[in-house]
């Protein structure tokens, strides 16, 4: 039986997204971006343990545009997913589901992120 | 009339024999984190500085290497929940999917080692 030509229901790419879409996918992004982010931090405990040789080359690599824009974009990534999976723990005691209540909380995670995350660089300077 | 056992009520697993514990460890050990995660962002954000004895004399504090053994085991943690729901999510083949989600955890459980091995060296000061 062939089952190629049959109608598929609308997915993803019809659909114009709302602001609740890309709060979900960005949780799931922001997580694994963290996932590996942890590789850099045990990497900073463990060369800091080997000594200072070890230990310098970590900070000259963290010291590149590369490394900047990457500690900047795992700060946020942090942030973001705090916020969001706060959200996530109100909706787990059942509030905040209607469509009108996702859709603020949603633009009140994407701002509390950004704004943590600018007061985060603006304490550290 | 129900059909399910007594020791499958009791137990409450269903027919994934998981139940909700991948759910709950995962708010759990979510919730650890927002507490750990805020306490080493502000930590990070008024360090000193960054050089290597800066970051020795940090880590090898009692207090924070305390906060940063439980930071990394709870991140590791948590980590490995959160990406195997993402490899069973995209990874449709068995096999594939079957080794990933292994290593996934070989990699997760030498990240927590590798962590507790660096903290303990710097707080104990071997």
């Amino acid at each position: 039986m062939n089952n190629n030509d049959r109608p598929l229901s609308p997915h993803l790419s019809i659909y114009r997204w709302p602001i609740t879409m890309a709060t979900s996918i960005l949780h799931r992004a922001t997580g694994v971006a963290m996932a590996i982010g942890f590789i850099v931090l045990v990497g900073w405990l463990f060369d800091a343990a080997s000594g200072p040789v070890v230990y310098n080359k970590f900070l000259a690599a963290m010291d590149t545009t590369i490394g900047c824009v990457l500690l900047v974009g795992w700060s946020y990534a942090f942030f973001y997913h705090l916020s969001n999976g706060i959200r996530h723990l109100v909706w787990d005691t059942g509030r905040g589901l209607e469509k009108e209540q996702a859709t603020a909380s949603a633009w009140f995670v994407i701002v509390t992120s950004v704004v943590l995350t600018a007061a985060f660089w603006w304490v550290a300077s | 009339m129900s059909l399910r056992s007594p020791l499958g009520r009791v137990l409450g697993l269903g027919s994934a024999k998981d139940g909700t514990g991948h759910w709950w460890s995962q708010r759990v050990s979510g919730a650890a984190l927002a507490l750990l995660g805020l306490w080493f962002a502000w930590s990070l954000a008024t360090m000193s500085g960054f050089s290597h004895s800066d970051a020795v004399a940090f880590i090898g504090q009692p207090l924070n290497a305390v906060l940063l053994l439980l930071l990394s085991v709870t991140m590791a943690y948590h980590s490995y929940l959160g990406v195997q729901v993402v490899i069973e999510d995209y990874v449709h083949s068995h096999g594939l999917k079957l080794v990933s989600l292994v290593l996934s955890r070989f990699a997760h459980v030498f990240l927590a080692v590798a962590a507790i091995y660096a903290i303990l060296r710097l707080g104990i000061g071997a």
